[in-house]
């Protein structure tokens, strides 16, 4: 024993071996008595040794419960919650396994913006270990460790929007790029998981992983993603006995793939030469989930001041953490000069201009009854006062006006707003001193009156959007223009819509001529989403975006659609109502000219339920942006197509807004 | 801090109160001298008493280990830290620049997509379907990284990894594949690169996700299952198309590794076949996308661990380990059965029949003649490379020549030390055949229960006439196989073949059994295509081994074990059991050198187009400090894919360099006099 003891006393580190050594004698002498010493002075506890004890003692719980959490059976937590809210739902891969669905066609996936994970190729300096770990994605560790490396490492080059000189970012390749977007954030995981049920493995599967920062063409240029797609769905088709693929694209990923439809089809040097009837061949269904095709509002409040709702929510509640210079972080302003760069998000700017987004007095959702949702929630004192809200309380809002400098502004008539046209007006007189900033946005450039002109014509509708952004960041849209169109064609046989920069706009590209095929547009409704924002100016100049949403303009009462300075619609949070059905529900149904085939489309919308508790954790029913693709209902559509059902198996559309009536008041020819 | 303080107080007091001794511990410096004195007085009547009761000691137990794991916590925190805070670059170590860095300074850049095929083992497989003990696990590793579903629920593992006995492909409910990308083998465990170092300098020079494929597949199937069930094959020929298409029409560089060498040589051959059977590339596909192939640690011509693996599931870590602790791995404590299970799971995958000898007697020795005879052992020994060294390789030759008589490397398989050393004239023989074909299925004890292995199926007296054959070459290896594995034999004959053709244009040789063994197909008609053969030399390799019979007659127990008593002299070949030569630990040289050597050497009838072949040695040098790392020099199997030298040639000819310009052929061992000792008809 005791020489047990004596062996663990020089076993220790030896930072303190006195005190040890006596300590443990003391023990020994405690113990077995076998020689006492008492002449050695019992050796006290510092504090020091209280923190190791106190650091043990901790560690020593948290193992422990470590051990019991992994000795835990795996349906545990299972058990809880279906003991607490009662059995849940079988996953729909389950069910319909036991219906005997079985996998058929195969599925691509197209993730959207910002979902996909990139890694560093190659990097400068600050960068070094980094090889081949995800910039983006994941833990986003990089972030917190060295921001200011991150940043420029995320950034593309100002000019050419492709890569830095020395910095290569790519796109994870592989079902790993977006099944899962941060830890326990799952994208595709619960569908993957779901498909995998039926059958589905890697050699029916493909993500269709790009890189989301570059314009849609320069991801062909770079990186030839285009051909490798078309390589893969190729591959996909001929590996499983000729049947075509069903295309899940989300998001700008919807965008993506219309401009993947035309390149495949348009000759060699612009396109990939697949010749006509490509699509035809090789696709049975694109089913768009969450489908920006009309672009989203939120896209111009990010590249007009960088900020959306939730900044703006975060603004009110503390107001100095992403003003103050506190720390030299400007994190707003960093945040603005890496998103500048990235060409695709001007792909989401609002399209159609006046003609879909409405103009100063009139927009497609003017009465919208923003307090709708809530009463549906509960059914019971829905009827009368539903009857009530719409007759009575809803104001007739002016979302034509995406941004509006006041609140007042918003609301009163055009007739009584006098403009002043800002295009015109002299840039220069630039801020104090410009280098005192060391964070570069085009704002510095634009100085004091050109910020007071863009000010003083107080209303921007989708159509005058364009020239504010063009105005305010014209390096930003002179890469934009390029790439991206926002009109909408008269004429579709012009030969100048063979460019590539119309390809992703539905409004001035006729789908191919593939009469077989389906498009179904599948999103959420019932969250407010933003739709147009109450503007106002910084007072401070100098080094910020001079540009805030004004959070203080609130609607007043309950139903008001005004909330911290942003006019919402129903849509899944991102996306509103508007852009994701109307192409579907009017533009495309039917022969029109812009589906000169007659692909038959589909509208189905998913309602949104928030998860009845924590346990649910993101909601099987919910349907949010993103978080639709863990919806049971929507998943359970997806793999009824991809066993090979068609849309009028699912029971056609599924409609639960006013898209229809909203389609019909706005005046496109078809 | 002020409710520690109390807490403290309080933790203080109660020990006076109490009379507990245990509680001394919360003493603080803060305590005064009058309190002290009290406590200590305390003490000592304690200790008067000699009355330790039970608590107070658990307590002083508890609070010490307490102490301890603090301690140690903080320590290993501190040190994170200090390390963290380090830069990446200290001025104090000699940070080798890695030859990407250098190349990259030299102008090399990207030219040649390259294609990537890692071997056996290394490659990960995850989970897509399952049974209801491997719930959560779905798209999870089950193969490669941190293995630990091994420890948590091993046989829920076991039962997940094997394959179907009977065809070869998946048990009915479970579905393992492969993982796709670069992550498949870029780790084996964490720490433990394969492709990773290669990939970096790769990466240095301009290469990425676009020019960079890793032709990942299921390695425990046969090779033409991985195109029957997963499209592996198919696969990859639209992945190189495709990169050869959008890379400006450069031809693609292949690097295979250990066994994906044998694959990419089935590849080769099936791209070229007509439709049903093949890809139907046509017969100028090879010649129109392949630059070069760049065979790492080539296992051509088989290797003998593979025999030993399929015989008794173990290797020469394995007997070592037995002979240390011999409870360890036999013991039934626990109900382990370690080696019986790894069997169990091994035998079903067909890839490892891939790997055993092939070519016979003729490559790999008979009874008493074997091509590496005469070689010394001692290569470990053997100082620097130095451009002498042939003449080194010579001496040493010599010395080992006179130390003893040459060693019968034919005998693959031999039953006792002795056994493996006396000429053929004094051994007993039995016609094999026979006494095999005798074994088959006479006893079947069904006492044993379950059936694990197929020896439990097999009758005492059947595996002792195994064993009195006492000496197996290349060729009765087969039978001998054959005897203890029938159903995995029995699949492996309509995947493999492991003879030597006599005449390649017999139609029988377009079946897709005989593509994957060199010695029964032609290379392709592709003569600006050039053939590397790139390995590790230096390292004692696994050649031969000497058995003995399992005394114990339990069932569920391995009948055959590798004697790890029998030991040569010094300088001797023979250590526990196995027999040495020259190689990189898994792979012989003339295994792996043989093919770039002889058999395709200049225009032969397995190389008609005649195209060139280079052989590129690597000597093992071991790391002269920790901080080198394994890699830079190593030569041995899987490590030699961080070897400086390996992954210069590699870059070189993938930014276009031809085999001449990287000065053709760097032998060092005895590989071409081995090879003209071969006698194959070429």
């Amino acid at each position: 024993m005791s020489f047990l003891r004596r062996r663990k006393a020089t076993e220790r580190p030896n930072a303190k071996p006195h005190d040890i050594d006596i300590d443990t004698e003391n023990d020994d002498i405690h113990d077995k008595k076998t020689k006492p010493r008492p002449k050695l002075r019992p050796k006290r506890w510092s504090c020091v040794d209280t923190c190791y004890w106190l650091i043990g003692c901790v560690c020593s719980v948290w193992w422990f419960l470590l051990f019991l959490f992994s000795a835990m059976p795996a349906s545990f937590p299972q058990y809880v919650t279906e003991a607490i809210t009662g059995p849940l739902p079988d996953p729909p891969g389950v069910k319909l396994k036991k219906e005997g669905l079985t996998a058929m066609h195969p599925v691509v996936f197209v993730p959207g913006i910002v979902t996909g994970g990139l890694e560093l190729w190659e990097g400068h300096q600050c960068a070094e270990g980094l090889f081949r770990k995800r910039l983006w994605g994941g833990t986003f560790g990089e972030l917190y460790r060295r921001p200011l490396c991150w940043a420029e490492h995320m950034s593309l080059d100002n000019e050419t929007g492709l890569d830095p000189s020395g910095i290569r970012v790519r796109p994870v390749s592989g079902l790993v790029a977006a099944d899962y977007f941060a830890p326990g954030y799952f994208v595709w995981a619960v569908l993957i998981a779901n498909l995998a049920r039926i059958g589905y493995e890697e050699k029916t599967m493909y993500m269709a992983a790009y890189d989301w920062r570059l314009s849609f063409q320069n991801t062909e240029v770079r990186d030839q993603t285009l051909s490798r797609i078309k390589s893969n769905i190729e591959l996909l088709v001929a590996t499983n006995g000729g049947n075509k693929v069903v295309v899940l694209p989300h998001s700008m990923g919807v965008l993506y793939f219309l401009h993947f439809m035309k390149w495949v089809e348009a000759p060699a040097p612009m396109g990939g030469g697949g010749g006509s009837d490509w699509c035809a061949k090789h696709i049975k269904a694109v089913m768009n989930i969450g489908a920006p095709f009309l672009g989203v509002p939120k896209a111009v409040a990010g590249l007009f001041s960088i900020e959306a709702k939730d900044i703006a929510v975060a603004r009110a509640f503390a107001p100095g953490v992403f003003d103050k210079d506190v720390f030299g972080l400007q994190t707003l302003q960093h945040m603005m000069r890496m998103t500048r760069t990235w060409d695709s998000t001007m792909s989401m700017i609002p399209k159609g201009g006046d003609t879909i987004w409405g103009g100063l007095d009139w927009s497609p959702e003017e009465y919208f009854n923003c307090s709708a949702k809530k009463l549906k929630n509960n059914d019971t004192r829905t009827a009368d006062e539903n009857e009530n809200g719409t007759l009575g309380s809803t104001k007739r809002v002016n979302y034509g006006r995406i941004i509006s400098f006041g609140k007042d502004l918003a609301e009163i008539h055009s007739d009584e707003i006098d403009r002043m046209d800002f295009k015109g007006a002299a840039k220069g007189n630039n801020f104090t001193n410009a280098t005192k900033c060391d964070v570069w946005t085009e704002y510095h450039e634009m100085g004091i009156e050109g910020v007071k002109a863009v000010a003083d014509y107080k209303l921007y509708t989708a159509g005058s959007i364009l020239d504010l952004l063009r105005y305010v960041a014209p390096k930003l849209m002179a890469r934009g223009d390029a790439h991206f169109s926002y009109g909408i064609a008269d004429n579709l046989d012009d030969p100048k819509y063979e460019h590539y920069k119309y390809w992703s706009n539905p409004l001035e590209t006729k789908l191919p001529n593939a009469s077989d095929m389906e498009i179904y547009t599948m999103y959420g409704v019932g969250v407010p989403t933003e739709r147009a924002y109450v503007y106002k100016l910084t007072p401070a100049g100098e080094c910020y975006i001079p540009f805030q949403i004004d959070t203080s303009a609130e609607g007043g009462s309950e139903e008001s659609c005004l909330k911290g300075g942003v006019f919402s619609v129903d849509g899944d949070e991102t996306v509103p109502v508007l852009s994701s059905g109307f192409i579907c529900a009017k533009a495309w149904r039917g022969k029109t000219r812009f589906n000169p085939s007659g692909i038959r489309t589909f509208v189905r919308e998913y309602d949104h339920a928030p998860p009845a508790n924590l346990l649910e954790g993101r909601g099987t029913q919910s349907g949010a942006h993103v978080d639709i693709m863990g919806n049971f209902a929507l998943i359970e559509d997806i793999i009824r197509v991809a066993a090979g059902a068609t849309g009028e198996d699912l029971g056609g559309d599924r409609v639960y807004s006013d898209i229809f009536k909203w389609s019909e008041k706005i005046n496109l020819r078809l | 801090m002020a409710s520690i303080l109390r807490f403290r107080k309080l933790c203080y007091v109660e020990p006076v109160r109490s009379s507990s001794l245990g509680f001394r511990s919360f003493e603080t410096l803060k305590v005064d001298n009058k309190e002290e004195s009290v406590v200590s007085k305390v003490k000592n009547k304690l200790l008067e008493k000699k009355k330790n009761t039970r608590q107070s000691k658990e307590w002083r137990c508890i609070d010490h280990c307490c102490w301890i794991i603090g301690y140690m916590f903080t320590t290993w925190w501190l040190l994170l830290f200090l390390y963290h805070c380090l830069p990446t670059t200290l001025p104090g170590f000699r940070v080798l620049e890695s030859p990407g860095t250098r190349l990259k300074r030299e102008g090399l850049t990207a030219l040649h997509p390259v294609v990537l095929v890692p071997g056996i083992v290394t490659g990960g497989l995850e989970l897509w379907e399952g049974r209801p003990c491997a719930d959560g696990l779905f798209r999870k590793r089950l193969w490669v990284g941190s293995f630990a579903e091994i420890f948590k629920r091993p046989w829920c593992w076991t039962e997940h990894l094997s394959l179907h006995n009977e065809t070869g492909l998946d048990p009915p409910g479970i579905r393992v594949r492969a993982v796709p990308g670069l992550v498949a083998a870029n780790h084996f465990a964490p720490g433990y690169f394969v492709w990773a170092v290669l990939i970096e300098n790769l990466a240095k020079i301009g290469y990425e996700g676009k020019n960079l494929h890793m032709a990942a597949y299921d390695w425990r199937l046969s090779f033409q299952n991985t195109e029957i069930r997963d499209k592996a094959l198919s696969r990859l020929k639209s992945k190189i198309e495709l990169m050869y298409v959008t890379n400006g029409y450069k031809k693609v560089v292949v690097v295979p590794h250990s066994m994906g060498v044998i694959y990419f040589l089935h590849f080769l051959k099936w791209v070229e076949s007509p439709p049903p059977m093949g890809g139907g590339g046509g017969p100028g596909w090879c010649a129109k996308h392949i630059k070069a192939i760049m065979n790492i640690a080539p296992a051509f011509l088989g290797v003998p661990k593979a025999v030993s693996n399929i015989f008794s599931a173990e290797g020469k870590d394995v007997p070592f380990i037995r002979a240390m602790a011999p409870g360890v791995l036999d013991s039934e404590i626990l109900r382990l059965r370690t080696v019986e299970h790894f069997m169990r799971v091994s035998r079903t995958w067909d890839s490892t029949i891939s790997l055993l000898p092939k070519g016979g007697e003729t490559i790999w020795g008979n009874l008493d003649w074997s091509p590496e005879e005469g070689n010394g052992c001692d290569f470990e020994k053997k100082g620097e490379p130095s451009m002498s060294d042939n003449n080194l390789n010579h001496s040493n030759g010599r010395r080992g020549f006179k130390v003893k008589d040459p060693v019968k490397y034919g005998r693959i398989i031999s039953f006792g030390k002795a056994a493996s050393q006396l000429p053929s004239s004094q051994l007993p023989t039995h016609d094999s055949k026979e006494s095999l074909h005798k074994s088959a299925s006479t006893n079947f004890n069904s006492s044993c229960g379950e059936v694990w292995t197929e020896y439990d199926e097999m009758s005492r007296e059947s595996i002792r006439k195994i064993s009195e054959n006492k000496a197996y070459t290349a060729a009765t290896l087969f039978d001998l196989l054959c005897s203890v594995a029938p159903k995995m034999m029995r699949r492996a004959k309509n995947h493999f073949s492991h003879g030597i053709s006599d005449n390649l244009d017999d139609p029988k040789y377009s079946h897709y059994k005989y593509w994957s063994n060199p010695l029964e197909t032609k290379l392709p008609n592709a003569p600006d295509m050039e053939i590397y053969c790139l390995y590790g030399v230096g390292i004692p390799t696994e050649r031969a081994y000497v058995y003995k019979l399992e005394p114990s007659d339990k069932c569920k127990n391995i009948p055959f074990r590798i004697d790890s008593s029998a030991v040569g002299d010094s300088g001797s070949c023979l250590k526990s059991g196995v027999y040495f030569v020259d190689g990189d630990e898994s792979v012989p040289v003339h295994s792996a050198g043989f093919m770039c050597a002889k058999g395709w050497r200049g225009r032969t009838r397995f190389n008609p187009s005649g195209m060139a072949t280079y052989i590129r040695e690597y000597r093992h040098k071991r790391p002269a400090s920790l901080l080198e790392g394994r890699v830079t020099k190593s030569g041995a199997h899987v490590n030699i894919i961080g070897n400086v030298a390996l992954i210069e040639d590699i870059l070189r000819v993938a930014a276009g360099a031809t085999g001449a310009e990287i000065e053709g052929d760097k032998i060092y061992s005895d590989i071409i006099r081995m090879s003209e000792r071969i006698n194959l008809r070429i």
